[in-house]
């Protein structure tokens, strides 16, 4: 989706102001959040993708006048309700006052918190051979999609060249829809400054993106 | 927040989709297991130990694994290099994503609109604001984090620690020099 959380190349949100000897949480719900977000997700209630589209789905206001684990907060919390783990009554009123949904792989325990400090594999069978290798020059295609993409607005429609090939992976269109892995390959493909922001662009620097398969055509 | 926070964690749990113990030990583990000291080791060993390096920008999950102390490092890290002709820029635009094993929970700046705005459009402008310049000829490289690969910078290593320990030199390597928005510390600066 076009969202605000797509911000690559936006002006005016001002300079990066680096906090000197930044705690790690600066109030103690953000650590909850994040164990909560983190637990439930590995019990089972969503995948990383629709937690991100969650987040990203946000109304553009809320989304950029929030803080971080506000976003987390709010993302989950529609979650948990377009899901059916938790009525919008019951986050109201504090108390679970209807049944709960079973989930995927059960009750979070102490016994599960290792699982979640590893991170997880997103690595795939390959359904097919790759389109693209190392050196290709490819075309970012000019899509709009609805729904969560991992295509940021700015390279789209722009030439790059394919310097990596990552391998076969979860395709996060798809998989935060709950449409299915759909695994895709992926690329780190590479962009110069000027093909991205002009001739006034800086000439010594480039970007590059993890691009899936679907997000290229042959240039 | 805190009130919200606390009826969101009541109604979880009072469903049985959690244990509140559960949820203190994984805020523990981040507190504890994760962090910059990590990435540092890795870093100062690949100054260090020059099969190491090469095995490490091959291949940065296998070669991270073989390393005890973060052996839990997830299966897609790609390190890359800063050189006298390149340095390395790591941003998500769409999110926060981030080597946590190696760096520890993202700094607010990192997840914040101006920086993942601006990194891929005037990354010098962007380190100006780190009060870095670099020199006006090197290639800046920048990383848009879109999926799942997670990337390090390993910056240069500072001149004037010939013969320094792997100890020693983690010592120099700092967060920011791993993210690419930041150089190691230099020997004897302050630090």
């Amino acid at each position: 989706m076009n969202g605000v959380h797509d911000m690559g190349g936006m002006d005016g949100f001002g300079k990066v102001e680096p906090e000197p000897n930044e705690p790690m949480f600066h109030h103690e719900w953000e650590s909850r959040v994040l164990a909560i977000v983190r637990a439930m997700g590995a019990a089972g209630a969503y995948n990383i993708d629709t937690s991100r589209f969650y987040r990203e789905s946000l109304p553009p206001e809320v989304y950029l006048s929030s803080s971080y684990y506000k976003k987390w907060l709010l993302g989950l919390e529609n979650n948990l309700i377009d899901k059916g783990y938790v009525g919008a009554g019951e986050f109201a009123s504090g108390h679970a006052s209807e049944p709960a949904k079973p989930l995927k792989r059960g009750k979070f325990t102490v016994n599960d918190v290792e699982r979640v400090m590893v991170r997880g594999k997103f690595g795939r069978a390959a359904p097919g051979p790759a389109k693209f290798k190392p050196g290709d020059r490819v075309r970012a295609r000019n899509i709009h999609p609805k729904t969560h993409t991992r295509l940021p607005r700015y390279v789209r429609g722009h030439i790059g060249v394919v310097e990596l090939n990552l391998g076969c992976s979860v395709y996060p269109d798809t998989s935060a829809m709950e449409a299915g892995e759909n695994p895709q390959w992926l690329y780190n493909v590479v962009f110069d400054g000027a093909e991205l922001w002009g001739p006034e662009a800086d000439p010594t620097v480039k970007v590059s993106i993890d691009a899936f398969e679907p997000y290229l055509e042959p240039a | 927040m805190d009130l919200r926070v606390r009826a969101l964690e009541t109604v979880l749990t009072e469903k049985g989709y959690v244990e509140p113990a559960a949820l203190d030990a994984i805020v523990q583990a981040y507190e504890t297991k994760i962090g910059p000291h990590n990435g540092a080791r890795v870093v100062a060993k690949a100054w260090s130990d020059p099969a190491f390096k090469q095995a490490l920008l091959a291949d940065g999950t296998k070669a991270v694994g073989t390393l005890g102390h973060v052996s839990r490092v997830g299966d897609h890290l790609v390190i890359v290099e800063n050189t006298p002709q390149r340095h390395n820029m790591v941003v998500c635009t769409l999110c926060s994503c981030y080597p946590w094993e190696m760096l520890g929970l993202p700094p607010v700046w990192y997840k914040a609109a101006p920086y993942r705005s601006r990194a891929v459009k005037d990354p010098r402008g962007v380190l100006a604001d780190f009060g870095v310049t670099l020199p006006q000829e090197i290639e800046v490289r920048v990383w848009d984090s879109t999926a799942e690969t997670r990337f390090l910078v390993l910056p240069m290593r500072p001149a004037g620690t010939e013969g320094w320990s792997e100890e020693q030199l983690a010592e120099l390597v700092t967060r920011d020099s791993m993210i690419g928005t930041g150089l190691p510390k230099t020997p004897g600066a302050p630090s």
